[in-house]
């Protein structure tokens, strides 16, 4: 890392926040011949796909279970060296009957475990999905259309997804429009019949999103999903060489490559504003760093609620910036193994991937029902992956580690998580135990971070990885919020372009890549 | 059941039997009117007029008027961060207010339009009094974020009198309130009364000599009676809104939701205004710091988008034009007229007028204005010149006199 002691007084870009969009942005940016540093908390550069030592000799490897929206030209622009060459990873639901559903290729291009009546039906409504997420997908590399005063290309942009949509006939669009902020239930009723791929779906559209399969609009988090891809594959997903914890050194080495600058251990206590013009940020050390373009790569509300004076913002602006909903749902569970466990119906060769631990729909709408009230989900869902898998490193020689993204998990507990903590993890530690009966003797230590846990690990507010809810008022024009949703906001020179930015979380290095490229066009609010 | 459940209902609504408060001072009112022509103004019952609307006009341009203001919506802003909160919500340099002084301003959302006019007095370092036409404590609460203050509505809790005219310090001084000699227009002064303080302002709606004085309520019937003893001798008269009206023309003082619409409050999109629209663009100051709508107001500045303007208009004739359409050339439409009277002091017909710009900015001349007069049960239509004035439209040199004069 190039972290020279001394720091010069004053660079054309400073990055708040090494995340993979920060550290993105920063790249882009260098690599535009602008002088760049990035400004990290953390000890070390790439935000939430850092692991850490939960357990002697045991590791994880960050926040994310799987690559599948990383976009391909931005990683390309910024240098990313990153090997994702293998074949494509498998999802496997298992409902604890010991019989799997496998979904292969990019989403289930083929289905395993489920009659051909069913995987036809799948195929189908997985047919229609991505066609429609693909119309979505126009929006997701350029700012969001302006509301006042449309440019030409905004108006280029509408007229192709319109086309796109009407390509296959004004049924298709018809149906589009019909579907877009239906729940994913009722889509899943319509075209399927077995209760587990239902609940796989289920599970999929609202992970990571305070809403329940039936909950209105829950279908926008499957699309969000489909509209990644991996390798031109879309809904496509992969572990890269070496494993999740390849990432963030390769995000670091894009950076530092293109000649950014990272100091880490250097937390930001203010963005210097006056008068509605940004001119650098004070460190907590109390250092002064002038710059005429800071991005903000960390989470909005932490941005303009603590690190932006709110003098320097109107009321308006922060009523609708405290109003961002943010409370993350999503516990992660980390287990040192002294061997690989055995669950019962998953194959040898889908161990490598996904494996998501659901019953049915039903299971997930009532796993969702007492998060709306502040309590942890009795029953809960969660997906599963053996990140030493990929990663030897991360674990003794024999040993093995599992890491479940867990839900629902309120972020607010009624009870609190001090008392809620044990009880929710002997829960989890069962329902392991029922999908792989006798994974208890084999475990060596349980860590389980909570939201709140995860807020404090990663500093992100609230524990939400997607820096603000992935729902439709949250979304495109309103994201984080309709008075900074294209990067810029109201701060001359303030810059957002973290997961809280278009085009929303996941590991794409859209935000901040979309945030460079637009500073680069010479951006306005 | 649905009887019973009707009446719960009712019984649960007591505030409905009230639906017009009473202020402080309603017992004196009440008992000095003649007319029982009552308004609501912010929920409580206020004159339009008490016994003479003409004699009450004259008393504040030739005596004194005594005028209840304590519907007048006030806010208390206390703390640390008060200054730095209220110069971040208004348009003016709180900075620049010093402890005892008053100024006007006003308010905006982050569209840079005008929620509401005010006066905003500083009582002490940390400790200020804003008064407003409409209610904003939501507003007020949500711009508190980042700020250490404590802001509470006092409306109800404090009383208000205004009380206005050349004898008006004549009678302060005969009821003992002879300090506020040294007040100069917008100082205040904190002066004993029973067993509390009565803070009086040289501030008022009239453009003339006159004094506001704010109490706690539970002292608002024994201050009126001592300023009414002391004014018998000074020709004191307890006047209602129509009298005061005449004076604010004639001073050019603009009312909210009267001569333009708040934010708020506007139901259409285009009703709203930005301060450089209503006569209020001399409130902006960019070089203070951030305040709400700053971004807003110096881009439509820059990009030159402010799409109306406030004039003061001079009217041939003596008919009043209130609500008359404003015409260029006698034939297209370039505003209306918000408030007009015949000014019995200054002799001139006068009106406030709202104009689509480039009317009023560009286009100053040849304007117009049609008056519908109904005349038993028949309109006389009249198209009567008008020309842009500057306001105020009646200028008083005892207004401004330090010492003030004692008649």
């Amino acid at each position: 890392m190039k972290s020279s002691d001394t720091l010069q007084s004053s660079y054309d870009v400073i990055v708040i926040g090494a995340g993979h969009n920060g550290l993105a942005a920063a790249a882009k940016l260098a690599k535009a011949g602008r002088s760049v540093l990035v400004l990290e908390a953390a000890a070390e550069p790439g935000g939430a796909l850092v692991g850490r030592e939960f357990s002697p000799g045991y590791r994880s490897a960050g926040l994310g279970h799987i690559l599948n929206r990383l976009d391909a030209e931005a990683a390309r622009d910024i240098g990313l060296d990153l090997a994702v060459g293998r074949s494509l990873a498998p999802t496997t639901a298992l409902d604890g009957s010991g019989r799997a559903v496998v979904l292969r290729g990019a989403y289930g291009e083929e289905v395993e475990g489920v009659s051909a009546a069913d995987a036809d039906a799948f195929y189908r409504l997985r047919k229609k999905l991505i066609f429609q997420a693909a119309v979505l997908k126009r929006f997701l590399r350029r700012p969001p259309p302006r509301l006042d005063g449309v440019s030409p290309g905004d108006i280029a942009g509408f007229a192709a997804a319109g086309l796109g949509l009407l390509r296959k006939g004004r049924g298709e669009a018809r149906d589009f429009l019909r579907m877009l902020l239906m729940n994913v239930a009722d889509v899943a009723d319509e075209y399927l019949a077995d209760d587990r791929l239902k609940g796989l779906l289920a599970f999929d559209a609202t992970l990571g999103i305070h809403l329940g399969p039936r909950s209105p609009t829950s279908l926008l988090g499957l699309y969000y999903r489909l509209t990644g891809e991996i390798s031109g594959k879309p809904g496509g997903q992969i572990v890269p060489e070496g494993g999740m914890a390849a990432l963030a050194p390769a995000f670091r080495r894009a950076a530092e490559n293109a000649g950014v600058t990272i100091r880490c251990n250097t937390p930001v206590a203010r963005v210097l504003v006056d008068r509605g013009r940004a001119s650098g940020v004070l460190t907590e050390d109390g250092t002064e760093i002038a710059a005429t373009v800071i991005v903000s790569a960390i989470h909005p509300q932490k941005t303009f609620l603590d690190l932006v004076d709110p003098a320097e913002s109107d009321t308006g602006f922060i009523r609708s910036m405290r109003n961002l909903r943010s409370h993350g749902n999503v516990a992660r569970l980390d287990l040192a193994l002294d061997r690989l466990p055995t669950f019962s119906g998953l194959p040898a060769d889908a161990r490598h991937g996904r494996i998501v631990l659901v019953r049915s729909m039903e299971q997930v709408e009532t796993a969702f029902n007492p998060a709306k009230y502040g309590e942890f989900s009795p029953d809960p869902v969660m997906e599963i992956t053996f990140p030493s898998l990929a990663d030897p490193s991360l674990a003794p020689p024999g040993g093995c580690t599992l890491s479940a993204l867990v839900q629902y998990a309120p972020y607010r507990l009624k009870q609190g998580w001090e008392s809620g903590k044990p009880a929710f993890l002997k829960i989890l530690l069962d329902t392991l135990e029922q999908h792989a009966p006798g994974i208890g003797w084999s475990i060596a230590a349980a860590d389980l971070m909570t939201p709140v846990d995860i807020e404090r690990e990663y500093n992100l507010p609230g524990g939400h990885w997607h820096h603000g809810e992935l729902q439709a008022d949250h979304l495109l024009v309103n994201r984080p919020i309709n008075a900074a949703s294209r990067y810029a906001t109201p701060v001359e020179g303030l810059y957002l372009a973290s997961a809280g930015a278009h085009p929303g979380g996941g590991i794409s290095a859209l935000p901040g890549w979309n945030a460079a490229r637009h500073i680069l066009a010479g951006a306005t609010p | 059941m649905t009887t019973i459940f009707a009446e719960g209902r009712r019984a649960a609504q007591t505030h409905i039997l009230t639906p017009r408060l009473e202020t402080p001072f309603h017992a004196r009112l009440a008992a000095l009117d003649t007319l029982n022509e009552w308004y609501t103004w912010s929920g409580c019952k206020a004159p339009h007029a008490l016994s003479d609307p003409e004699l009450e006009y004259f008393a504040i341009r030739s005596t004194a008027a005594l005028f209840d203001i304590s519907p007048m919506v006030k806010y208390r802003i206390a703390g640390p961060d008060a200054e730095r909160y209220l110069n971040r919500l208004t348009l003016r340099d709180v900075r620049r207010l010093a402890v005892n002084r008053v100024h006007y301003t006003a308010w905006c959302d982050d569209h840079g339009h005008v929620l509401d006019d005010g006066t905003l007095f500083r009582l002490g370092e940390t400790d200020f009094r804003l008064c407003c036409q409409e209610r904003h404590l939501p507003w007020l609460l949500d711009s508190a974020f980042g700020f250490s203050v404590d802001i509470r509505e006092e409306t109800e809790a404090v009383a208000g009198l205004a009380l206005q005219g050349p004898t008006s310090f004549a009678v302060l001084a005969a009821a003992g309130f002879g300090d506020v000699q040294q007040l100069k227009p917008f100082d205040s002064t904190t002066l004993p009364h029973d067993d509390v303080s009565v803070t009086i302002s040289r501030t008022g709606f009239t453009g003339d000599l006159g004094y506001e004085l704010f109490v706690p309520r539970a002292r608002a019937l024994s201050l009126w009676d001592r300023l009414w003893t002391a004014g018998a001798a000074h020709g004191i008269r307890a006047i209602g809104y129509d009298a005061l009206n005449q004076a604010r023309i004639e001073a050019g003082f603009i009312v909210a939701n009267g001569d333009f619409i708040t934010a708020d409050g506007a139901l259409r999109a285009d009703r709203v205004r930005m301060p450089d629209e209503i006569g209020l663009d001399w409130l902006v100051d960019p070089d203070k710091p951030h305040f709400n709508g700053r971004n807003a107001i110096l881009a439509a500045r820059r990009n030159q988008t402010l799409k109306n303007i406030l004039v003061g208009l001079e009217i041939e004739g003596n008919i009043p034009a209130e609500h008359a359409l404003v015409y260029h050339r006698r034939k297209h439409e370039a505003g209306i007229v918000t408030a007009g009277i015949w000014s019995p002091t200054a002799k001139r017909n006068i009106a406030i007028a709202s104009l689509e710009r480039p009317y009023g900015s560009l286009y100053k001349d040849d304007l117009w204005v049609e008056i519908y007069a109904l005349r038993e049960l028949k309109y006389q239509k009249m198209m009567k010149r008008a020309k842009i004035v500057p306001r105020p439209f009646l200028r008083l040199a005892r207004r401004s006199a330090t010492p003030p004069g004692l008649r």
